[in-house]
């Protein structure tokens, strides 16, 4: 507490000494509405620093010419010379109770009611000032210094780090003198003892700034009368001091108004169904090349209704205007100078004040401050501060041949892949991963940077603000506390670094960020792994539950199937299996049945072959063995990729890929027995033959690229812009288009394979 | 008269307001930022500063010869250190600022660096304004 209120001396004393100026100003021109501004924020300032630190005199004084200078702000009371003189006395008073603070010398209190006093509307004239006491300023052990001379310093500090290194270098190399190692090693440690120092000087616990609040969240909360558990979030990352002073009034203010306004009397929250106990969450987080602070409520949130009836009635907007505000920026005139939600006045808060001198002191350091109000169910406000350094314990990772940061905080655990309890399975066309049972989606550093694509060998299980994934690296080098910096725009416009270090080796590194890994992976958190892991513990969705068909397949691993769509399991002959219609048939009941298959089947001996059934048509699909029935739960993580697999379900523990019998009837269906054959048309990209005929053909269609004499083509296929005048036969032609917009022209995009298969069987039934 | 840097950058002379100019180095060891504007060639730590490398022909849409340059003019460009990389460095003289002559027009990459042109030996030099080089590419990106 000491420390703060030193702090409080200094920064006091700094606004007393810049508003001086102001004050007098003021003196001269009392309506003037700006200079009358900067005074009530002093005293607003004061006032709310008073209540935290326990200073009762100073809090009762600023209070009192708050409550006059709001009069004067709402235009209640005209500002006359009495009235001025009145709280210029009060600021003056201030500033000797402040130094009197400092000195630890007492000041009768005697005249402070007189001050008081002074201010009410008919009180007589403050008798002019008696004499000045006598000011008790004590030494003061503190000292303000310029950040410019803490960067030179801390930049002298890397540079007497990296000159260590370079000397230790040289001398590894060339010297045997004796003694020589034991002077390095001395040096050694006094740089390192010395950065620390240094590093200090300009750098503080974000824990600092938290420190103080459960006292002042205990105290008002005593004094409003109302129950409120407060949960600190904190973190070991360290902040420029800077940023740590310039957030404290601010973070303050909303805690105070979280109290005061947001979480209602205890009988209010037991009607409205809520713990009698309100819940208050102040939490800091890094997150990219910011600082996020959040103040989260559970109270009742900000009626932007009332709010924007009272900007109507103050005369701030017009009805008009309000009524055309979209919910966003009613609740953005909480900001606005002298308007609060609350119609009351508390020592508390609720003013009116608070929120427009926050966004000052935000935006003043570059932040800005967001509020999310959920009505009824409380407010959270961010503050979001740039990231101007900080020192962040960071594990040091290898991809490709480089190296990387990543915050520790933001890393679960790390485990091998080689390990008995992790477990990469490819699905569709990503990676998952399954360690102790828990699975993860797979984000392959290597790849993502294109540093390679190397197996991955080691896991770092990361958490986000969204969910978690694990980071696929090389390997895990070191760890080491980081000396932060922002890095350029241009380089974190990637949108995965958050910022840039320079460590011993005097080679630059970069932080990554691993929210921003995860967006630009492109991993979504909503119906990706992690979800499933939500579903899965979700008691309410237990019940809807599924059976299936677990089976090994031709290629040797266990699938399932839907069992609704499962009409008996038969052993068929091998050799009753032919390539027909180019694909594989049997003949079953006198009717040809398409049979899918995973890998290529033994000519001979018996065959196990589902039969699935959707109630028109049947389809074979060969199994190695059935293994048994079991129920699911709903949901399933969606295979990327398409193909036959629709996703994957967990079966005790197993990731089990489950087989899409909707693509395996679709895919049957559009299946033209008669083997059409296409000419791909003006294909000089070679789009059509790489990707088109392989498509066409897999549906049975026989491809040609150019008119071969004595073969004869049903239709053709060509793109939007071809010149219809060349197409060199008579057969129908389906246009292909390169956009996904509709055109109503009949042509089809390129890759809507369905409707693109639909168009070249309808065209043949047309041409038929 | 203001004092110009005379650089030669893709190929031709440019000059470069002094004022622009922090310092000349040659750099060192380049760590390269994976997924950023081809134009970053990557980070160089300079003493215990890490700038941001900045290759001027990729970033003019020029070839790129095999041997990279490693003469650098670093620029400081609103609180970021860039290294600007340029094919060599001529002169430091004071010239006279004089606008673009009307009528001339400076193709691709050129069009939105330059702002002014000096006359050297009768020879007009471009002036190219490395805060505009790194807005674009930082758009850009």
């Amino acid at each position: 507490m000491d420390e703060l209120l030193q702090e409080f001396i200094a920064e006091t004393r700094e606004t007393l000494e810049a508003l001086a100026g102001e004050i007098v100003a003021w003196e001269a021109a009392p309506t003037d509405r700006a200079r009358l501004d900067s005074i009530f924020r002093f005293v607003h300032t004061v006032k709310g620093s008073c209540g935290f630190l326990d200073l009762p005199r100073l809090e009762r004084l600023s209070h009192a010419a708050e409550d006059t200078l709001a009069q004067v702000r709402d235009g209640t009371r005209v500002p006359d010379r009495q009235l001025v003189n009145a709280v210029l006395a009060i600021v003056d008073r201030i500033g000797e109770l402040v130094e009197a603070i400092d000195a630890g010398a007492a000041l009768d209190d005697s005249s402070e009611e007189l001050l008081i006093a002074a201010l009410s509307a008919d009180a007589a004239p403050l008798a002019s000032q008696a004499v000045q006491p006598a000011v008790h300023r004590a030494p003061s052990r503190s000292v303000r210094l310029g950040v410019d001379l803490l960067d030179r310093m801390m930049s002298g500090m890397s540079e007497m780090v990296l000159a260590r290194n370079e000397l230790a270098r040289q001398l590894r190399n060339h010297s045997t003198l004796p003694g020589i190692e034991g002077a390095l090693e001395r040096l050694s440690q006094t740089v390192a003892d010395m950065r620390d120092t240094v590093t200090r000087t300009r750098m503080q616990k974000i824990d600092a700034l938290f420190s103080a609040l459960p006292r002042m969240v205990r105290d008002t909360s005593a004094e409003l009368e109302k129950q409120v558990m407060l949960t600190i979030e904190g973190s070991d990352v360290e902040l420029d001091r800077e940023m740590i002073e310039l957030m404290r009034d601010p973070l303050v203010h909303i805690i105070r108004n979280a109290l005061d306004h947001g979480i209602e009397p205890n009988a209010e929250r037991q009607a409205a169904g809520k713990p009698a106990a309100g819940r208050l969450v102040v939490s800091a987080r890094q997150s990219g090349n910011q600082i996020l602070v959040e103040v989260r409520d559970d109270g009742r949130g900000i009626d932007v209704e009332r709010l924007a009836a009272k900007a109507c009635k103050l005369g701030i907007k017009t009805a008009a205007e309000t009524a055309a505000m979209s919910p966003l920026a009613k609740l953005e005139l909480a900001f606005h100078p002298g308007l609060s939600s609350r119609d009351t006045v508390t020592a508390i808060s609720g003013r009116g004040v608070g929120m427009d001198v926050v966004r000052a002191n935000i935006e003043q350091i570059g932040g800005r401050i967001v509020l999310t109000n959920r009505r009824g169910q409380g407010l959270t406000v961010s503050i979001q501060v740039p990231l101007t350094l900080s020192i962040i314990p960071a594990i040091i990772v290898a991809a490709g041949n480089q190296r990387f940061a990543l915050a520790r905080q933001a890393v679960e655990e790390i485990v091998t892949t080689r390990g008995a309890a992790v477990r990469i399975d490819n699905v569709g066309d990503t990676s998952i991963a399954t360690v102790r049972g828990r699975r993860l989606a797979v984000v392959s550093l290597d790849k993502l940077l294109g540093l390679g694509d190397s197996e991955p060998r080691t896991l770092a299980i990361v958490n986000t603000r969204d969910g978690e994934y694990a980071l696929a690296i090389d390997e895990v080098l070191d760890t080491e506390e980081l000396v932060v910096k922002p890095a350029s725009p241009m380089v974190m416009a990637t949108g995965i670094y958050a910022g840039k270090t320079l460590p011993d080796t005097g080679l630059p590194m970069l932080l990554l960020d691993s929210a921003g890994v995860a967006a630009v992976a492109g991993l979504t958190f909503h119906n990706g792994a992690v979800d499933f892991a939500e579903v899965e513990a979700d008691e309410a969705v237990q019940e809807q539950r599924w059976s299936a068909l677990l089976f090994d397949d031709v290629d040797g691993r266990r699938r399932a199937v839907p069992l609704p769509a499962v009409d008996r399991v038969e052993a068929v002959e091998a050799s009753a299996i032919q390539a027909v219609g180019g694909r594989l048939r049997i003949v079953i009941d006198g009717a040809s049945v398409a049979i899918h298959t995973m890998a290529a089947l033994p000519q001979k001996g018996e065959i196990n072959m589902l039969r699935l059934a959707d109630g028109v048509s049947v389809v074979g699909y060969a199994i190695a063995e059935p293994v048994e029935i079991v129920s699911l739960p709903a949901g399933f993580v969606a295979a990327q990729g398409g193909g036959m697999i629709a996703g994957v379900v967990m079966v005790e523990g197993q990731q089990i890929e489950l087989v899409d019998v909707h693509a395996l009837f679709a895919e049957i269906e559009t299946t033209i027995p008669t083997k059409a054959t296409c000419l791909l048309h003006g294909d000089q990209s070679g789009w059509m033959a790489t990707f088109l005929r392989p498509a066409l053909e897999a549906a049975g269609y026989h491809c040609v690229s150019e008119l071969v004499p004595g073969e004869r083509v049903q239709v053709a296929l060509a793109m939007e812009d071809a010149d219809a005048a060349t197409i060199p036969v008579a057969a129908p032609v389906v246009r292909l288009t390169t956009s996904p917009q509709r055109r109503g022209d009949g042509s089809v995009y390129r890759y809507d394979r369905v409707s693109l298969l639909g168009a070249i069987a309808e065209t043949l039934a047309g041409a038929a | 008269m203001d004092l110009f840097l005379l650089a030669e950058m893709g190929g031709r002379t440019v000059a470069i307001d002094a004022d622009q100019v922090h310092s000349v180095v040659d750099i060192g060891e380049i760590i390269p930022v994976p997924r950023a504007n081809p134009c970053v060639r990557g980070l160089v730590a300079l003493r215990s500063r890490v700038v941001t490398v900045i290759c001027t022909r990729i970033a003019m849409g020029l070839p790129v010869p095999k041997q990279a340059a490693k003469r650098a003019i670093i620029t400081n460009i609103d609180g970021h250190f860039y290294a600007v990389l340029v094919d060599s460095l001529e002169d430091v003289a004071p010239f006279t600022r004089l606008p673009l002559m009307s009528g001339v027009l400076l193709e691709g990459g050129w069009r939105a660096l330059g702002v002014g042109m000096i006359e050297r030996d009768d020879e007009p030099v471009l002036i190219v304004d490395l805060s505009a080089l790194i807005a674009r590419q930082s758009l850009a990106a």
